[in-house]
């Protein structure tokens, strides 16, 4: 069986975001980078598939520049068997089109038996990549999924709906599933497991010979929101804040009246 | 300029959000025409045309068959514009009718600027504005993010569509939320723990401030998800709504499917250690703090009164 899962590097969202000086995208600089939420889940996923059925073949494959590494290193120790680094410095600015076109390319001549995304990512947040490559390779996709098994070349997913229903939805292989957050536990990295991880496979391939496709959107411009609200910012020792709280309670809410 | 707006229906109802897309054609000054896989016991209050295709007949949920009526209608009616909600049904099925039609996709229009098409990025700290380049997008709308004034009016002009079964997929029926225990929507005092609480021991000091305060305690969904909290008291789209009197959100970053959920709570006040966190925008006091320190310190003040 062989399986591909899909991930990206993204800044902590806790960054402090400063505009680049394109305008067009965050300034990369000074910011923590890890592996997009979402798709933790799905590498988490496809190791236990693998894991299951025992005969797998998983590989971990992520479009940008050299320091995506780091994160891709993180998959292979997690359980993934080799990496496929398509090198590309321009990937933030790639929009989803142009990424699952990648992708899908990649993925074209290669047999995959499952295809694991994440449903968003958290910087872009299309939700658009794993949809699109399942379209362009011309097998069924079943995105936002909070359960999954597979057995004998089927899958069943539970897909979740607003409000914290979920559908049932199931499919045969070929497939590609996107993966929402509380899919599964993603495993901590072992130590041993992190050292295994670096003897594996991590092959870079240059994205020219992979992206086919044209561009059908581009980033005007990126900016920072007006502050909503206008609400009270209260800094300082924590004794005083709360004081200072509990009278606002007071005045304002009735609560502690 | 020609929107053709995708209504959503679930399990025998047309959902309300269908008011947003009547909203987003007004304020995009636009014609428009809608779809939706439903009812005709189920009809929009909508003045203008529907394409109506029956969901007993075609599957509520069937993505391949979905697209494929949608690109008869597409051809009909030729809009340069097709709209649905960012929703289970909308992010699912928009790929899927923009690769197709060779279009590009906006995900998540938050607002329309100038012409252009405004989208979130970063957890909502920056806004992106996008210029597609194909003649004909497709887009998806925000939850909450266009509104209407007043309630629409009229009946729609109904053309019923036909499709069988088919599509790949297998739709198994739905399951419902957990039922039982806690009804957060009744609570008037609500104390949230979120991600930044970062250990399960730490739901105690959040659960003693909401005792402190006469109130229940919630969560964000990565505290659901780890099984820290079961999700009833989860706040957000795949959670609860709630609007209480007071909401306080503990480590919570302001995630707009959690802000959906509580941003309509009278009073809102945040403890955050990021000065910049979107849960600022809604939070009448945003205090800047680490709440493993001050959560404890404020409940023991308020027990003190
Ligand atoms: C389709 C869909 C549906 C979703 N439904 C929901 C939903 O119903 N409800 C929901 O909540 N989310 C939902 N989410 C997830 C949502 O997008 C966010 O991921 C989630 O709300 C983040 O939770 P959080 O704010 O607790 O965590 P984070 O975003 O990680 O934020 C943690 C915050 O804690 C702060 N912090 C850290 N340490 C401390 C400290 N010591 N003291 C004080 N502050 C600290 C940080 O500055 C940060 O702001 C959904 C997502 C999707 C895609
Ligand atoms: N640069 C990338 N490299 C590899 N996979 C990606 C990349 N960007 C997005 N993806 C995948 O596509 C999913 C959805 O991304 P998006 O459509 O940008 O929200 C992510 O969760 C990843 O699984």
């Amino acid at each position: 069986m062989k399986i591909l899962v899909c991930i990206k590097q993204v800044p902590d969202m806790e960054s402090k975001f400063k505009v680049a000086a394109s305008g067009t995208w965050y300034d990369t600089a000074d910011l923590a980078w890890r592996m997009n939420e979402y798709d933790e889940y799905a590498v988490e996923q496809a190791v236990q598939v693998k894991e299951q059925v025992g005969d797998a073949d998983l590989t971990v494959l992520c479009i940008g520049g050299d320091q995506v590494k780091e994160t891709m290193k993180k998959a292979l120790a997690m359980g993934c068997d080799r990496g496929a680094h398509v090198a590309d410095d321009k990937a933030a600015e790639k929009e989803p089109f142009e990424i699952a076109g990648i992708i899908a390319e990649f993925a074209r001549d290669k047999q995959f038996d499952l295809i694991f995304t994440g449903m968003q990512s958290q910087d872009r947040g299309s939700a658009q990549v794993g949809v699109l490559v399942a379209e362009m390779l011309g097998i069924p996709s079943i995105s936002t999924i909070v359960q999954f098994a597979y057995a004998d070349g089927r899958i069943e997913t539970r897909r979740e709906l607003e409000g914290g229903v979920k559908a049932v939805v199931k499919t045969t292989v070929p497939a590609l599933v996107t993966c929402q957050l509380g899919l599964n536990t993603p495993r901590y990295p072992t130590l041993p497991n992190i050292m295994k991880a670096k003897k594996k496979e991590l092959l870079s391939l240059p994205v020219a010979d992979l992206l086919k496709v044209d561009a059908r959107q581009a980033t005007a411009k990126m900016y920072f929101p007006a502050k909503k609200g206008g609400g009270l910012v209260l800094e300082g020792e924590i004794g005083q804040l709360a004081d200072q709280l509990i009278q606002i309670l007071k005045e304002k809410t009735g609560v502690l009246a | 300029m020609k929107i053709l707006l995708v209504a959503e229906y679930r399990d025998g109802k047309l959902l309300g959000s269908v008011n947003e897309l009547i909203a987003f054609a007004a304020k995009m000054g636009a014609d428009s025409a809608m779809f939706v896989v439903g009812s005709e016991a189920a009809l929009p209050a909508y003045a203008g045309k529907l394409y109506l295709a029956e969901a007993s007949a075609c599957g509520e949920f069937n993505p391949d068959v979905h697209k494929q009526l949608l690109l008869d209608v597409v051809a009909k009616e030729q809009p340069e514009m097709i709209a649905f909600c960012h929703s289970s049904y909308g992010w699912d099925l928009a790929p899927r009718l923009a690769f197709a039609l060779k279009a590009a996709q906006v995900s998540e229009v938050v607002e329309v600027e100038d012409g252009a098409l405004v989208v979130p990025a970063c957890n909502a700290k920056l806004r992106r504005a996008v210029a597609p380049k194909t003649k004909q997008i497709v887009v998806t709308l925000q939850a909450g993010a266009f509104g209407l004034a007043e309630a629409p009016s009229g009946s729609p002009t109904v053309e019923k569509i036909g499709g069988g079964g088919g599509g790949r997929l297998e739709f198994g029926g739905y399951e419902a939320a957990e039922a039982g225990g806690v009804d957060l929507t009744k609570a008037e005092i609500i104390v949230s723990a979120g991600r930044g609480i970062g250990k399960p021991e730490n739901v105690a000091m959040i659960a003693a401030l909401a005792k402190a305060l006469k109130g229940e305690y919630g969560a964000s969904r990565p505290v659901v998800d780890s099984g820290w909290v079961e999700h009833k008291r989860q706040v957000g789209t795949t959670g609860q709504t709630v609007t209480p009197k007071l909401y306080l959100a503990c480590g919570i970053s302001g995630a707009i499917q959690h802000l959906a959920g509580m941003k309509k709570s009278e009073f809102i006040i945040a403890i955050n250690t990021d000065k910049d966190a979107p849960i600022g925008d809604v939070a009448d006091v945003l205090v800047v703090a680490d709440l493993k320190q001050f959560v404890p310190l404020l409940t023991e003040k308020i027990m003190a009164l």
